[in-house]
Parts: structure tokens; C-alpha cells; sequence
């Protein structure tokens, strides 16, 4: 299956399967191929000294999964967390090479897509802004738009930003 | 069996060879050296030599192959072993070490310093071909066109792992040879044994090598074996002098185990009684289980004792077992200790100093993890106190101190720890010149009085052991910070204890093994984390009139005649504790960098065995936190870090001073 997806389809272009989630009004969109499974909250151990997103660890068959809540992180007002909100496990590569799996809370998942190369639009200049470079590509499908994610740049920086903010917090407070 | 393993198994064999020759060459004295020492490091690298040529591995075994002639030249007493062979002998286990990991992890090692340790080999076998030639054989070697050999080997020759055939190509090597094999030793087919030789061989080698070179090939057998040589007249093998074939430049190397992924697949050697203890467990495991097993579905109350007795067993067993799978992971400090007479040496020849090194404890065991990750801040210990700790031997001599100076390590344990001393007999801190430049970078105030002690553990501080102030600080400062840091990684303290004149004694403590750990649980608000036992050295209900609190808002709390600072763990994370006041909560009495705190937490629960998990595989480290655990109940709880922990609070403590400077 996975050979099939990486194949280019009857125009030469890359087809790629996108799960899509909703954030507030917003759906997102991450590769397919980086979701490990889907599963219910059931709270998690929090971690001191870390900003709130971070919403702390569970116990994945034995392993510890960081969760980081993505509503929380966009600066959306409102998070409940109840028997409908779902945790996205998705594995990433940083930027030190260093495979990572992190649970991604959002408010719910939508569909999978297929994607091709043409319906994606590189995201458009929005200045200096930090919080648009995880952003890969805008998704125009016929009545909606998708905004597709790089898991990896996202976790990537979460993890290395937080290390110098819980310095800081440390120091500051 | 796997060629992959094998060669493995070559690489590590070779490396002990290796330690062993270096260990052996370090402790020889110039002159004349002990016959069961220098047959030892020749049988090394002989092996090594005969290793790499079966692998395939030919500028190892070439190389190798110099510096063994002149192992064997000293050993047949034609070359005396000085002062700047034995360096030289070091240096070439050094190219070879190099040789032997880059064959084995891929990386690549210098090839102009091989290159240049190879020609001073040569040199120096030059150099005693021809005093050679005056002592021993006067017989120039030119008038020998060939030799016969008769080879005679016991029939438990082949069962020692040796081949003769292998012996004959080796000799091939030294030009054309002839093999006629001998049967009359041939027992009848009835009373043949197929594990015993029963050949024997005449060879003729054409090729004007000297005795010594053919001697050098069954070197390995001579004391199972009848060897005979006879030199065979010049014309008959004339025109057979350029017989040398080429085989022995041919570079063939593998490529390197374990493929692309580094080092390839550790392994460790366990010894077998450690083997024999499990398997006897897990004999008892199964003992254990039929026995729970045969009770089936009969649940009456009678049964249930039974059952009961069972499952203690059980846990007992499962105990047992994981203190001995546990142990297999557990090797001795030795192997870390191994490669300090050799820096010493090295350091003390650069550094012009003389200098004795005392090891004890050798025999300690710790984690195969912490001995690995120990090894690098020991040697930056280790350097630092011969490069400052220790003295000019006249400065010495001035202080009335005997001229050479004393380097001890020692190691042992104490509690769950093992604790490592690297000490030296040198001048000790400059406890003046640390308390200034840490008044200068604002560590400490200038008011401020600390007992010595004290200021001296500064040195570990990252703010003082920047590189500019580690000459005027009497060394002591080269990434102290570092060292601390790793070994506080590690779970691990570092600590010190110097007296002016007298030296200074660096101490490191270390948990024993990284993979498990008894903890007590606590409770803070609505979050549980996991202490350290060992870490706790009491637990005290706290009496209001104890406590006293200071400006700025600090409190101790005096237990016995020790004023204690209180760190409230809640305040520390972030965490709204249910105690309101603080009789309502406890205070776990700790002891972090040789100084106690006390932890202020809501309640204690249940003490138990964790499995330590790492928060950093798919997280980041976060500071107080060393690691996580999964309860019984499947959730996660936090393992608390208390030198980090101490680090948060007093980075509080310190913010509004710095604000204000």
C-alpha cells in the first residue's frame, strides 16, 4: 500500500494521503504515513516548568509520549477535554535526527484526502511570524481549503523552544 | 556461526590483546624483562597478527607483524628492551588500537601516524638486524638458499584450534614450499581417533630466510610440537632468492562490522557463574509456575493458603531473577581503570613530572552504561590533577614533599552507590582565588561567609569554570562544570575536598545501575512523583517553633543542631500542594552537593521497585525531572532529580539578586 502511495499517479505527479483534524474552524491536514494510531484522552502525568500545551506524558505500552495540545498551542479559547477529544500519536524526525513519538490533541478528526502536488499551494508570505513556518502548503479542495502541517517542524521546535522557556520560566519566576 | 560474529569476537579479542600488551609494556622496566612478560605480549600480538590475516585484515597483521619481530627479538635475547623501544612498542599498539576500531566501526584512522610508527619499527629492526648479525648467527644469511623442516606435531594439536595448513601458508609466504606429509604415525583405522593428528610433515622452503623467521610462524605451537630445521645447500635454490611473493601487500580489509549503523551491536562478556545463577532461577520459576498451575479451578479455601504461599514464591523468584539479570549488565571499574597507567605515563613524560599511580578497588561493579559514560570525566579528573594538582618535583622538594607525587583511584560502594576517588597529593585549591572570582561573577556576595569547603565545590559551578579562569584557579575549573554535568546526568553527585599543601581529593558518586531503581512515592497536590530512596536520609513531621524564616522568605528548619533550608517541591514545580500549613505537610530530609535540604511534600505513599524510563527518547530532558516510571496502575509518574531540583530552587533564590546587581 505504501508503494502505491509513493507512486506518481497517471500524470506523473506524487499523490500523498493527508488525515485532516479540526482546530476551532480550521482544518489541518499531516501525512498520512506519520500517524502511528488515534486514540481517546485519558489525561496524562503533567511535566513542571513547561508551558500549558504541554499538557504532559502518558504511557504508551510501556513508553512515555509527550502530548502537546494543539489547541492550546494555536491560542484557541476553548479546550474540553471529555470522551470525544482524541489524541493523534504521530511519529517525527527533529531537526538532531532523533526519531520522536508525540501525541497531538486536537478537537476531531476529520477524513484522509489524497492529495496531489497540484491542488497544494506553497503557503503565502505572512511576514516574520514564527508561528506560520510548520505551515508546508495550503490545500485548495473544491469548497475548502486545508492547511498542511510538517509534524516535524512543529515538534521540532517544541521540544527545543520549551528547553530554553523552562529556563527561563525557572529564572524569571 | 555468523563470519559478522566472528569477526566481532576478533575485534574484541584483539582489542583485550591490545590492553593486555599496553598494560604489560607499562609496567616493564627497561633492561631485562621477565620471560613470562615478554612471551605474553609476543603471544598477543601474534594472535592479532594471525587474526587479521584471517579476516582478511592484512595492513593489520602487517603491521603488527613489525613490531612482533621485535618482541621476538628481545624475547630471544638478541635486543634489549630500552626506554625508547618500550614507547615505541606503545606507540604501536596505539596505531594498531586505531586500526583495529576503524576496521571495526567504519571510521577512519590516521594513516600518516600508522605510516610514521611503521618506518620507526622499521628503523629500529634495521638497527638490530645488524647488531644482531655480530652476536647470534654468525652464518650470513646468503649462504642459506632454503631450509628442511620437519614438523612433528602432538596429535592434540588440531584440538587447541591450530591448523597446521594455516602454519603452511603462512610459511608460503616466505617463498615456495614444498609439503611431503608422513603417515607411519597413522593408527589403525579401528583405534582413530578424527579429533587427533596423526600427520607429520617434511617441508622444504626455498628462500634465504633467516631460523628465526620460520621459528617466528610456529611460534605458536613450538611447545606442542618437534621442530626441526636444516639449511639446505646455496645451488639448490639458486635464482630463487627474489622468492618473497607479494601476497603479503595485498590490502584486502572487510568492510566494517555492523554496517552503516556506528558501532555495530554491543555485546558484553558475562561470566558463567552469572549464567548459572539465572538458569538456576528460572528453574525455580518454573518449579514456581506448575506448581500455581496445578491449581486449576479448584478455588476452595483450603487451596487459597496454598495459592497464597505460590504467589509469594513467585514474587520472590521474580525478584531473585531481576537482581540477576541485573548483575549481567554489572562489570567490574577495572575495565575503566585499565587505561590510566598508560595516560598517567603519557602525562607525566609530557608534563615533566613524576608521578605514582595507586589503584584500588578495582574489582568494584557498576553498570556497563555508567562505566561508559564515567570514563571521559575521569580522565578529565585524572589530567586535571596531573596538569595542576600536582607539582614540579623541586617545587615539591621545596615544600617537603617527596619529589615524585601520588595519583590514587579508588573505588567502592557505599549504600546503592558506587563511589569513585580520584585523589593527589598536590597544593591543593586556592581557596582565596576561587572565592574572589566567584564574588567577581556574582556567585556569592562579598559579605558573604561560607566555611571553605564550600567555596572550593564552586570550581564545579558553570559560572566559574569558564576556561580564562582555570590557571589562575590553580587549574582545578578545566569543565568542572562539564564533568558535574555528565555526572549528574547520570544520576550521579561530584564533590571535592582539597587542603592547601596537601591535595585534593575529588570524590563521585553514582548510582549502581541505571535501569531500576527503589523509590519512594509522594504525593504533592494532585501529582505523585517518585523519590529516590537512597536519596533520603530522613522523613520528619514538622514542628512549627523549628522553623525559621529568613528575609526574603527563605525558611530553615533546624533539625538537631543543623539549620536546613526548606524547598517546598509544590512551589519548585509549579504545583498547588493540598497542605496549607506546613505542620501539614513532611519534610523529607536530603542531601544534595554534601549540604541537606529538606523537601516539602503533602504525604508519603508506597515505597517500590521502578523501571526507569527516559523522558528525552520522545521528549527533552526537563530540569528536577532524571526520568519516569509507569505505576502499577498504568499511569506515568515522574522520577524526581534532587541536585536539580536544589538547581531550580536556588535559580529563584538567585534572580531578584542578580536583577538588582
Amino acid at each position: 500500500m505504501l508503494d502505491e502511495l509513493l507512486q506518481p499517479d497517471q500524470h506523473g505527479r506524487r499523490r500523498n494521503q493527508f488525515l485532516t483534524f479540526f482546530l476551532g474552524q480550521e482544518e489541518y491536514g499531516i501525512d498520512i504515513l506519520r500517524v502511528q494510531e488515534i486514540k481517546g484522552w485519558n489525561g496524562a502525568t503533567a511535566i513542571p516548568n513547561t508551558p500549558d500545551y504541554i499538557l504532559g506524558v502518558i504511557n504508551l505500552r510501556g513508553i512515555i509520549v509527550p502530548i502537546i495540545d494543539l489547541r492550546l498551542r494555536f491560542g484557541l479559547p476553548e479546550a474540553r477535554y471529555d470522551a470525544m477529544t482524541v489524541v493523534i500519536v504521530v511519529k517525527t524526525r527533529g531537526e538532531d535526527d532523533q526519531e520522536r513519538t508525540v501525541g497531538l490533541v486536537v478537537d476531531a478528526v476529520s477524513e484522509v484526502y489524497d492529495l496531489s502536488e497540484k491542488t497544494m499551494n506553497p503557503p503565502p508570505e505572512l511576514g516574520c511570524s514564527v508561528e506560520t513556518d510548520f505551515i508546508e502548503a495550503i490545500a485548495n479542495l473544491e469548497d475548502k481549503m486545508i492547511i498542511v502541517m510538517n509534524v516535524d517542524k512543529l515538534v521540532s521546535r517544541e521540544v527545543r523552544e520549551q528547553a530554553k522557556k523552562a529556563v527561563q520560566a525557572a529564572g524569571a519566576s | 556461526m555468523d563470519l559478522r560474529e566472528v569477526l566481532e569476537s576478533f575485534f574484541e579479542e584483539s582489542l583485550e590483546g591490545l590492553d593486555l600488551m599496553e598494560q604489560e609494556l607499562l609496567a616493564m622496566q627497561p633492561g631485562a624483562v621477565p620471560r613470562d612478560v615478554i612471551d605474553a605480549v609476543f603471544r598477543a600480538a601474534h594472535s592479532i597478527k594471525g587474526g587479521g590475516g584471517a579476516f582478511g585484515l592484512q595492513h593489520i597483521s602487517d603491521f603488527i607483524h613489525h613490531a612482533e619481530t621485535l618482541l621476538d627479538e628481545v624475547r630471544a635475547g638478541r635486543r634489549t628492551m630500552s626506554a625508547e623501544l618500550i614507547e615505541l612498542l606503545l606507540a604501536s599498539v596505539d596505531c594498531t588500537r586505531a586500526m583495529v576500531r576503524a576496521a571495526r566501526g567504519g571510521e577512519a584512522f590516521d594513516a600518516d601516524q600508522v605510516e610514521a610508527v611503521r618506518r620507526r619499527l622499521q628503523a629500529a629492526l634495521e638497527d638490530g638486524a645488524t647488531a644482531g648479525h655480530d652476536a647470534a648467527t654468525p652464518a650470513p644469511a646468503q649462504a642459506v638458499a632454503g631450509w628442511r623442516i620437519r614438523f612433528v606435531p602432538e596429535p592434540t594439536l588440531i584440538g587447541r584450534g591450530n591448523d597446521p595448513l594455516r602454519l603452511f601458508r603462512e610459511l608460503a609466504e616466505l617463498g615456495p614450499l614444498t609439503a611431503r606429509a608422513e603417515l607411519d604415525r597413522l593408527p589403525d583405522f579401528e583405534a582413530l581417533d578424527p579429533t587427533e593428528l596423526h600427520l607429520s610433515w617434511t617441508l622444504e622452503l626455498a628462500a634465504p630466510v633467516e631460523a628465526e623467521e620460520i621459528k617466528e610462524v610456529f611460534a605458536w605451537v613450538l611447545d606442542e610440537c618437534r621442530l626441526e630445521l636444516e639449511p639446505l645447500p646455496a645451488d639448490d635454490g639458486g635464482g630463487r632468492s627474489a622468492g618473497r611473493t607479494e601476497t603479503q601487500g595485498a590490502h584486502c580489509p572487510l568492510p566494517p562490522a555492523g554496517g552503516g549503523g556506528g558501532g555495530g551491536t554491543e555485546s558484553i562478556r558475562v561470566s558463567l557463574d552469572k549464567i548459572d545463577a539465572l538458569i538456576n532461577l528460572v528453574g525455580e520459576l518454573v518449579i514456581t509456575q506448575s506448581m500455581l498451575n496445578a491449581f486449576g479451578g479448584d478455588l476452595s479455601e483450603r487451596s487459597l493458603e496454598r495459592l497464597r504461599d505460590g504467589l509469594a514464591q513467585l514474587m520472590r523468584n521474580t525478584h531473585q531473577l531481576q537482581e540477576t539479570v541485573l548483575k549481567i549488565r554489572m562489570l567490574p571499574i577495572r575495565f575503566c581503570f585499565n587505561r590510566f597507567p598508560r595516560l598517567v605515563h603519557d602525562l607525566s613524560v609530557k608534563l615533566g613530572k613524576q608521578v605514582r599511580l595507586v589503584v584500588s578497588g578495582e574489582d568494584t561493579e557498576l553498570d556497563k552504561t555508567v562505566l561508559e559514560h564515567i570514563s571521559d570525566p575521569l580522565v578529565h579528573l585524572v589530567r586535571n590533577a596531573m596538569d595542576h594538582g600536582l607539582e614540579m618535583p623541586e617545587e615539591r622538594r621545596r615544600a617537603g614533599k617527596p619529589e615524585q607525587g601520588t595519583l590514587a583511584l579508588n573505588a567502592y560502594h557505599e549504600g546503592g552507590h558506587i563511589v569513585i576517588e580520584v585523589s593527589d597529593d598536590g597544593r591543593g585549591l586556592d581557596t582565596d582565588k576561587i572565592r574572589r572570582k566567584a564574588v567577581e561573577r556574582g556567585l556569592i556576595a562579598p559579605e558573604e561567609v561560607l566555611p571553605p569547603q564550600q567555596i572550593n565545590n564552586l570550581v564545579f559551578h558553570p559560572g566559574l569554570s569558564t576556561a580564562e579562569t582555570v590557571t589562575d584557579l590553580s587549574g582545578r575549573g578545566v569543565g568542572m562544570d562539564v564533568v558535574k554535568r555528565n555526572i549528574n546526568e547520570l544520576g550521579g553527585d561530584v564533590w571535592l575536598e582539597s587542603e592547601p599543601g596537601r591535595g585534593t581529593t575529588v570524590f563521585i558518586r553514582l548510582p549502581l545501575t541505571l535501569a531500576i531503581l527503589d523509590g519512594q512515592l509522594l504525593r504533592v497536590g494532585g501529582e505523585i512523583y517518585i523519590m529516590p530512596l537512597n536519596a533520603i536520609i530522613e522523613t520528619l513531621c514538622i514542628d512549627p517553633k523549628a522553623v525559621n524564616t529568613l528575609p526574603g522568605g527563605r525558611r530553615l528548619y533546624r533539625v538537631r543542631d543543623q539549620n536546613i533550608p526548606i524547598v517546598a517541591l509544590g512551589e519548585v514545580f509549579g504545583v498547588a500542594p493540598r497542605a496549607r500549613r506546613l505542620e501539614d505537610g513532611l519534610l523529607i530530609v536530603v542531601d544534595a552537593e554534601r549540604q541537606r535540604y529538606g523537601i516539602w511534600v503533602d504525604e508519603l505513599l508506597d515505597q517500590q521497585q521502578v523501571v526507569i524510563k527516559s523522558l528525552k527518547s520522545n521528549f527533552r530532558n526537563v530540569e528536577g525531572i532524571s526520568g519516569a516510571t509507569i505505576l502499577g496502575s498504568g499511569r506515568v509518574a515522574l522520577i524526581l532529580d534532587i541536585p536539580g531540583i536544589i538547581g531550580l530552587w536556588q535559580a529563584r533564590a538567585r534572580t531578584p539578586r542578580l536583577g538588582a546587581a
